[in-house]
């Protein structure tokens, strides 16, 4: 028997069709149609600059979007040559970190609610509302974040940052134990999990499967590991891994991920420097219009060495904060406001960044860029022609092999195992289809 | 360094399961008993810090916004009460949605080159990203104003015009989302 399932099903996370050869409760044969989601994200690349691919990379995984973001920033920093200051790097790992526990939480929540465990999404979502609270108050967004920019980030971090992000991964730590508690032991859900979706070491890898569900198969992948980018290789963290790569083991490694990832953010908030901060600031306050005014009528004497009262959505990327997390290269650099107010040259320097043809210009040349997505590798290729846009893009979403092989992992199975093995792909239909 | 997570087989106690239903009911009644506490104390008007459900009853409570939190613009004015805005284009060039369209004129006072004839954002359109905040040169717009409802019938009500994104042009003061705000 022929079955659809999808592309609007209530079961499938996002459209997506699998279409089932049934023979009673056996899967036989299935195929999987993707493609509702296509948006053409690296068309889309193509046609703007650099800097206004950043809206476009929220929207590919859209569950942790700062890994996106990062992704992007870190390929064409690449393909520049540009060095990103410290404590940006560590900006980036804390929010890389936050952005893999609230992918992870959503996964395991969505899955288990799908096999009948709603509390457990409850609680996880709960989670997840603290990390995005988090999110909103460093980036200015839950879910749309364009945090990243080219040789760095939008701003620095919030003054109470440090505390906050402590307490809220305290208590997510606890959410972690109370599902734990819920359902690792539980009978139903390890008899519909365990021995189920079973995927082998060849699969994985033949199909190029990365991330949890190929660590669940025993081997030890991480990119974060195998080829550190920003400052993983300070900091101490554990790959878990599978044995036999069922739905059950993925279940363990997204759990464990999770607590690793909140021992990489206290390590990286413990580690995180100070960095330079611009002291010629004698302290004085003063509105932007005043400043604006001052500089535009030439009252210029002694102008700089006030600080502005800054809009509150650009907050932290006021001049004492900006040699913290911009590159210092005037190709990619947006001076802070204070020198755009009140001197020419930054002024001038503003407006070349931003206008069409003279922004961010990587000279000719291809990068490659892998970030550890909350999938797995997330890779941007990127090939510069040398003006301000990208002459091609290409994303390499996680999630893309592994539905590539998912017609070989439910075949063997029951239906309503699908489900379950669904769920542990995580698929986010945003960077499948891209 | 990899670490395994290889889990053992469930034990009979555990596939009795009985045990493992009541473990998982303490641990939510638990919760239930904890919150509700939270609740009755609230209802006599103790433990004001502390909030018995992570949900907002919204629309009557809103949730707290962070500073940072790009919301609806605005274009804020000169004392004279014209807008800031000079009219340099470089919000509608970094625009990534091109949802700002900007018709220039020439101003009066010989002091101002430029201003805006006609400033028009489409809501519509708006992936609400922040960089028109960011490539300001003037301080004219902002997302400051923590009004996060602008809905219309009609596309074109979507559109906010001069007159519109001026309205608000006063700066909004802090902690003042807890109260209703509509466009």
């Amino acid at each position: 028997m022929l079955l659809n399932m999808g592309p609007s099903h209530p079961a499938m996370h996002g459209v997506i069709r699998i279409k089932v050869i049934a023979d009673g409760e056996m899967v036989k044969d299935c195929d999987i149609d993707i493609g509702f989601l296509h948006r053409g994200f690296e068309k889309h690349c193509e046609t703007g600059t650099y800097t206004q691919c950043f809206p476009y990379t929220d929207r590919l995984n859209y569950v942790s979007p700062l890994i996106n973001n990062f992704g992007f920033a870190m390929t064409v920093e690449k393909l520049m040559g540009l060095k990103v200051p410290e404590r940006c790097e560590y900006i980036r790992v804390i929010m890389s970190e936050l952005s893999r526990i609230s992918d992870h939480l959503t996964c395991v929540g969505a899955s288990a609610m799908e096999l009948g465990a709603f509390t457990v999404f409850l609680y996880m979502i709960k989670a997840r509302e603290w990390i995005w609270e988090l999110v909103e108050e460093v980036t200015g967004a839950r879910l749309t974040t364009s945090y990243a920019r080219v040789g760095g980030v939008k701003g620095d971090l919030p003054s109470d940052f440090d505390g906050k992000c402590r307490s809220v991964l305290k208590q997510t730590a606890e959410v972690l134990d109370e599902i734990d508690t819920l359902v690792k032991r539980n009978r139903i859900f390890y008899d519909r999990l365990r021995d189920v979706g079973i995927v082998s070491k060849e699969l994985a890898a033949s199909y190029g499967m990365t991330g949890p569900f190929l660590r669940s198969t025993g081997v030890e992948y991480d990119v974060r590991k195998a080829t550190p980018y920003h400052v993983y290789d300070r900091i101490d963290f554990d790959i878990p891994v599978g044995r036999r790569g069922d739905n059950y083991d993925r279940y363990l490694v997204r759990m464990e991920e999770m607590r690793q990832s909140i021992r990489i953010v206290e390590q990286a908030l413990d580690q995180i420097p100070e960095g330079p901060t611009n002291v010629d600031a004698e302290g004085k306050i003063i509105p932007p219009n005043v400043m604006a005014d001052l500089g535009k009528f030439g009252k210029t004497a002694g102008l700089l060495k006030n600080e502005v009262l800054i809009e509150p959505t650009l907050e932290g990327t006021q001049k004492r904060f900006h040699d913290r997390v911009r590159a210092d290269s005037k190709e990619a650099w947006i001076p802070p406001k204070e020198q755009v107010y009140s001197n020419i040259e930054a002024l001038m320097n503003h407006f070349k960044i931003i206008m069409l043809g003279h922004g961010v210009r990587p000279p000719k040349g291809e990068a490659y860029g892998a970030v550890e997505g909350g999938n797995g590798e997330l890779g941007f290729y990127i090939v510069s022609d040398g003006t301000d846009r990208a002459w091609r893009v290409r994303c390499r979403p996680p999630c893309f092999p592994i539905m590539g092989g998912l017609h070989e992992i439910l075949v063997g199975d029951q239906i309503a195992d699908i489900i379950a093995t669904f769920g542990s792909v995580n698929m986010i239909a945003g960077e499948l289809d891209r | 360094m990899a670490i395994k997570v290889e889990e053992k087989q469930l034990t009979l106690l555990e596939r009795l399961y009985v045990l493992e239903v009541v473990r998982g009911i303490a641990l939510t009644t638990g919760h239930f008993f904890r919150n509700m506490a939270v609740h009755i104390a609230r209802l006599f008007g103790l433990a004001k810090d502390k909030k018995g459900s992570t949900t907002f009853q919204y629309p009557e409570e809103r949730r707290p916004l962070a500073p940072r939190l790009r919301t609806l613009h605005r274009l804020t004015r000169r004392e004279d009460g014209a807008p800031r805005c000079v009219a340099c284009m470089m919000c509608e060039t970094v625009c990534p949605a091109h949802c700002i369209s900007i018709v220039a004129g020439e101003h009066p006072n010989p002091l101002i080159e430029k201003y805006p004839t006609r400033f028009d954002i489409d809501l519509g359109l708006c992936v609400f990203c922040g960089y028109c905040v960011e490539a300001c040169p003037e301080d004219a717009i902002r997302m400051d104003t923590g009004v996060l409802e602008f809905t219309s019938f009609s596309r074109e009500g979507m559109v906010y015009d001069l007159n519109k994104l001026l309205a608000r042009s006063e700066t909004p003061k802090p902690n003042e989302e807890s109260k209703v705000k509509t466009a």
